[in-house]
């Protein structure tokens, strides 16, 4: 790179979510400095906002695709898919987190500026064209999320999982950092474009098993990320240590952002040598739908139960992967939006019902909530059905979708394990519906107050999201499509 | 007016109704429930007879709206069709669905949770329309699992007694086995005719790209797949296990969900996919199969049942053997038209005996009854019509359907002298069994407490009115499919005329065998069932009525075992939740008590197991892993001080074991 490149005005544009982000994170840390402590409730008013207008800029920076800054990013439909995601995402948590925050007595303009960092992080992930980008994009997004999941410094808890999210994950990082320096070494270049390049050349094809070590480390390193078998030992404990609504962004936000990095990076860039990943990938996401369910069946504690699930989820969008077609790309890209709309939900029940410093948060204080709450109760069961995968809800799609995707490469063993699978998962999921329909609350439990505003609105628009899904994915779908055409 | 561009009105009304009563029905009184929830049902009815009546006027009998794309992917819009077949179906769950609706505004009056009730109810039927309607196999499913969560809803309904709840969650995940099923059947479907429309795939089917399959291959796979669908969903051996246990729900629900509509889902299916099983007589004699085995079966274990809902119950799983039987031959029209009649006379029943219990203060048990008959007299003649029916008297609905089952085992091509014998001895035992109900429960002494006799009374005119609707059904529906060798004008015959179009033959077949008329055998046959029949009935009244209950064969060996209906429920339990057990001490007594109770079920026992494999994995290997990376830590350096560490270690091992997996992979490949 020349010493004096300049942006152009273009490329800035491009990137214009990202910047605008940033400098929002930036003046929050500020405000959290020279603001009284009335002014304070506005900060996530503004985070909020300023999510929404960056989310705005990625669409309108969709109308003009192309690279940026020396092809490090590449702003087309499929970044702009998992951009919008993610920054849907963020939103939705600072509606969760306000009135928990409150709550804990913990309100402070750095947790929002967190959030926006770490989405900026996400954002990069989903725009990177280039390995060296996704590591810094995982990086900036994990190091504000392990700050996250430690935010309430008082709390055992929360403590014990930033530090075990901390080490485990420089550890993963480091695999992955490791493989990246490999394919420099055998390729010559850590551009996804030019990896893809030399890949495909005849003439100077690498040395395979050069190629298959780096494969495998930049393997680890993702699969990590996206909790699966066997790097998920950590999410269980980071899940169900973190203060509810972080979880609910650790689950889904950078979930989707390592899903994009890794459809990039095995759709586009190993593409050419896919069948030495197919297999990995088959057998990771067979072992990881497995545990993901069989352990979720024995919780009792929601969170980690739902930790549990979303390991299995991960499991079902690697069968989309393994599927490697363009069809299996849409179908991930398609799940990751539902599991984000009815997870999300599905934690701010939670975050909603453990009430200050999470003390309801065992299987059974989920009893009478159906009489309590019922239209709590009653959203609350719009998710869990759709992560059971009934139709009408956008879990059945997603399913759906990824198990033709499946079928269409011939993979029919292991759509049978996913299928028989989510019969089992009915199980765990069944389970909470019948315990807040069909057991009394126990007796001279504390009241249970009204959702606050933020709840109630993360809570309509994401079972809005779940319903529509469910009936019309092919609003989702063909823009799934359209993204899934940029890599495959 | 052009009800055909209708049609999608009629699920959506009653969709309405349940809509209501999700917003507002804690706020409305129970007299405008009583109007809301029924009347939905009822201008569904009206639109239904106004679209058919249309329908009948075309030349084409077929007819499709669509409302938006749906799933661009695999071509498949939102989409309602009206056919003969689907014309069929909406009008006997609208028809009876009204009724029942009526019905339980004076069966549920006394009880909490009103507009939950009707709320539930109407959805059911805006799903089961759904079925029925749908031009697709994606969004038949998409009724197919709608009914079977409302199913469970009403199931549960009397959600404080643990019994109901249990036995939703039976029904639940029993369903899901077979749904599984259906949807790997569907996928395959689509592999092989590149679409899952009705019409396509049906086209697809019978044009000359497929032939008859007559060694097992991969058409009679995804035949069979989509039958496994259909054992769940219609209470077939082996998943017909719910279905009993699912009489906890209240009456009315009983009537409409488990014997008129939803368990004749399967059968739906089945005749509506049977371009497809016409091609796979291997699959078509399981079906058959199947459907004669749990027909002889569950009626074994009705003839000693007690528990007059219970009866009713394998009863019902019993008749939807007979209609698995019909399409098993072939006769596919056969198995619509007993789907048809068996619906007036068991929603009659059910209907009746919720009369009865609502006349005993709650009491089920027939033992505990007798001498009914005057006490509620139109509950009695109202079920007598019904008990004649289904037992096969000449002249009423049951004789004309099942009589037709019972020759087509014979005169089809596919058919064997065998099921037709199943079909006689399980005619038999019909006949007893409700004639067993029916002495026991009218005739005779009254054997119920003070109290109860003195509370007996009449049901109200909500109830008894539609009793009395049913019973003139039938009566009269049967005359609709009357056999050919009768030679009544073609109007009574109309019923396999008007289903024509839907069944035609698949050209691979069409030259094959036409049938030779054996019309003196014919007559026999007919005789011999009816001999049957009355035979049935005589041999309960001389048990039931004129011997004293120490007088009554006791049934020696078997009667144990019927009246624990084949011991079923325990094999399963012992095979699939008690066998992996034992020796497993207190381990597994944890476990038990852990996993999901009560099911007795494959999955409760692959969950079970499975979990006790990754219990056993989580105490051996992880916290293995965790003393073993202590032990090293403690073996290299000082004393462990923190086990969190260990904890993260062995995490971190974890990782290295993969990384070493994928290297080790790429090594031997």
């Amino acid at each position: 790179m020349p010493g004096n490149y300049m942006p152009s005005a273009a490329e800035l544009f491009r990137f214009s979510p990202e910047l605008l982000l940033t400098a929002a994170g930036t003046l929050l840390m500020i405000f959290e400095a020279i603001t009284s402590p009335k002014q304070k409730r506005s900060l996530p008013v503004f985070a909020f906002l300023s999510l929404l207008a960056a989310l705005a800029l990625a669409v309108a920076a969709s109308s003009d695709p192309g690279p940026a800054f020396n092809r490090m990013l590449q702003v087309d439909g499929f970044a702009t898919f998992f951009r919008v995601l993610v920054m849907a995402i963020g939103a939705v948590t600072i509606l969760i987190s306000t009135n928990y925050l409150k709550q804990a007595e913990h309100e402070g303009g750095e947790f929002y500026s967190l959030v926006l960092f770490s989405v900026v992080g996400q954002c990069l992930m989903a725009t990177a064209n280039e390995l060296i980008m996704i590591f810094i994009g995982i990086e900036v997004s994990s190091i504000a999320t392990y700050v996250l999941a430690g935010y309430l410094r008082d709390d055992k808890r929360n403590n014990e999982a930033a530090l075990k999210y901390f080490l485990l994950g420089s550890f993963a990082t480091a695999f992955l950092l490791y493989g990246v320096a490999w394919i420099y070494g055998t390729t010559g270049t850590t551009n996804l474009s030019g990896v893809r390049g030399v890949l495909l050349d005849p003439q100077n094809a690498p040395n395979a098993i050069l190629i298959s070590v780096a494969l495998g480390l930049v393997l680890v390193g993702l699969l990590f990320k996206v909790s699966a078998v066997p790097f998920q030992s950590w999410a269980p404990d980071v899940y169900q240590g973190a203060p509810a609504p972080v979880t609910a962004f650790m689950a889904t936000g950078p979930k989707a952002a390592a899903f994009a990095a890794f459809l990039r990076i095995t759709m586009w860039a190993f593409e050419p040598v896919k069948n030495h990943w197919i297999p990995v990938l088959w057998f990771t996401a067979i072992a990881t739908m497995i545990v993901g369910n069989f352990a979720a069946l024995r919780q009792s504690n929601v969170k980690r139960l739902l930790a549990y699930s979303s390991i299995a989820h991960a499991g079902y969008v690697l069968v989309a992967l393994t599927a490697a077609s363009k069809t299996g790309t849409e179908a991930a890209m398609f799940y990751m939006v539902s599991y984000a709309a009815m997870n999300l939900g599905a934690f701010a029940v939670i975050a909603h019902v453990a009430r200050k410093g999470e003390r309801r948060v065992e299987i059974d204080d989920f009893a009478g909530l159906g009489n309590r709450q019922p239209l709590t109760a009653a959203i609350f069961t719009v998710f869990l059905l759709s992560l059971i995968g009934v139709p009408l809800t956008g879990g059945f799609f997603a399913k759906f979708y990824v198990f033709k995707a499946a079928l269409d490469s011939q993979l029919i063993a292991l759509t049978i394990v996913g299928l028989l699978n989510s019969a089992v998962a009915a199980f765990y999921y069944l389970r909470l519906i019948v315990i807040m329909y069909m057991q009394p609350a126990p007796e001279g439990v504390d009241t249970l107050p009204e959702p606050s505003l933020g709840i109630r609105t993360a809570l309509v628009a994401c079972s809005l999201a779940t319903v529509v899904l469910g009936v019309f994915p092919s609003l989702v779908l063909d823009i799934a499509g359209r993204g899934a055409s940029f890599i495959r | 007016m052009n009800f055909l561009d209708l049609i999608w009105l009629i699920p959506l009304v009653p969709l309405f109704g349940a809509a209501v009563m999700l917003f507002f029905g804690r706020r409305l009184s129970k007299a405008a429930i009583s109007i809301i929830c029924p009347g939905a049902v009822g201008v569904s009815l009206l639109l239904s007879i106004a679209a058919v009546i249309q329908l009948a006027g075309l030349k084409e009998k077929i007819h499709q709206v669509t409302l938006f794309p749906w799933l661009p992917l695999m071509k498949v819009d939102m989409a309602y069709l009206l056919d003969p077949l689907s014309s069929v179906m909406i009008l006997v769950v609208t028809g009876i669905g009204f009724l029942i609706h009526v019905y339980s505004v004076g069966y549920m009056g006394h009880e909490g949770g009103y507009y939950r009730f009707f709320g539930y109810l109407n959805l059911f039927v805006f799903f089961m329309l759904t079925l029925v309607l749908a031009n697709s196999y994606p969004l038949l499913f998409v009724g197919w699992e709608g009914v079977g969560l409302c199913s469970y809803l009403l199931i549960g309904f009397y959600f404080n007694r643990k019994s109901a709840g249990d036995a939703g969650k039976k029904a639940f995940i029993v369903n899901r086995i077979g749904d599984a099923g259906f949807i790997l059947g569907m996928f395959f479907l689509y592999q092989l005719t590149d679409s899952l429309k009705f019409t396509d795939v049906n086209e697809a089917l019978r044009s000359a790209r497929f032939g008859v399959e007559h060694s097992f291959g991969l058409l009679s796979l995804t035949a069979l797949l989509l039958f496994v669908g259909a054992t769940g969903k219609s209470a077939q051996i082996p998943l017909y296990v719910w279905l009993p246990d699912a009489m906890e729900g209240p009456t009315p629900v009983s009537a409409l969900i488990h014997a008129a509509t939803m368990v004749t889902a399967g059968v739906y299916m089945v005749a509506r996919s049977n371009a497809l099983f016409q091609l796979t007589p291997e699959t078509s004699f399981i079906i058959a199969g199947v459907g004669a085995a749990t027909s002889i079966f569950a009626a074994s274990i009705a003839l000693v049942q007690t528990d007059i809902k219970k009866v009713l119950a394998y009863s019902t799983v019993s008749q939807l053997g007979y209609m698995f039987v019909a399409a098993g031959v072939g006769a596919y029209w056969v198995a619509v038209f007993h789907l048809f009649t068996h619906a007036f006379f068991k929603a009659l029943l059910f209907l009746g005996a919720g009369s009865v219990i609502h006349a005993m203060s709650g009491e089920q048990d027939m033992n505990l009854m007798g001498g009914l008959k005057n006490k509620i007299p139109i509950t009695f003649r109202t079920m007598f019509i019904a008990s004649l029916a289904i037992a096969g008297i000449p002249g009423l609905a049951g004789f004309f359907s099942k009589d037709e089952i019972i020759w087509q085992t014979h005169a089809s091509p596919l058919g064997s002298n065998f099921f037709t014998v199943v079909g006689l001895i399980t005619a038999a035992m019909t006949a007893f069994y409700m004639w067993r109900l029916m002495f026991l429960t009218f005739y005779g002494e009254g054997r119920m407490d003070e109290k109860t006799r003195h509370h007996l009374h009449e049901s109200p005119k909500t109830m008894t009115v539609p009793l009395m609707v049913l019973a003139a059904g039938s009566v009269l529906v049967g005359w609709l499919g009357t056999p050919k060798i009768f030679g009544l004008p073609e109007f009574f015959r109309g019923f396999e005329g008007w289903l024509e179009p839907v069944f035609e033959p698949v050209k691979a077949l069409a030259s094959e065998g036409a049938e030779q008329p054996e019309h003196a055998f014919e007559w026999f046959m007919m005789g011999v069932s009816v001999v049957i029949a009355i035979g049935g009935i005589y041999v309960a009244k001389y048990m039931y009525t004129k011997l004293r209950r120490d007088q009554r064969p006791s049934g020696g060996m078997l009667y144990p075992v019927l009246l624990n209906k084949w011991y079923v429920d325990e094999v399963y339990d012992l095979i699939f939740i008690r066998g992996l057990s034992l020796g497993g001490g207190g381990l597994f007594a944890k476990f038990d008590r852990e996993v999901v109770d009560g099911g007795v079920n494959g999955t409760a026992w692959t969950t079970r197991f499975v979990s006790t494999v990754s219990m056993w994995w989580d105490t051996w290997i992880v916290d293995g892993l965790v003393n073993l990376s202590a032990f090293t830590v403690r073996a290299l350096s000082f004393p462990v001080r923190f086990l969190q560490t260990g904890l993260l270690q062995s995490y971190a091992l974890a990782f290295v074991i993969g990384l070493l997996a994928i290297f080790g992979y790429y090594w031997v490949r």
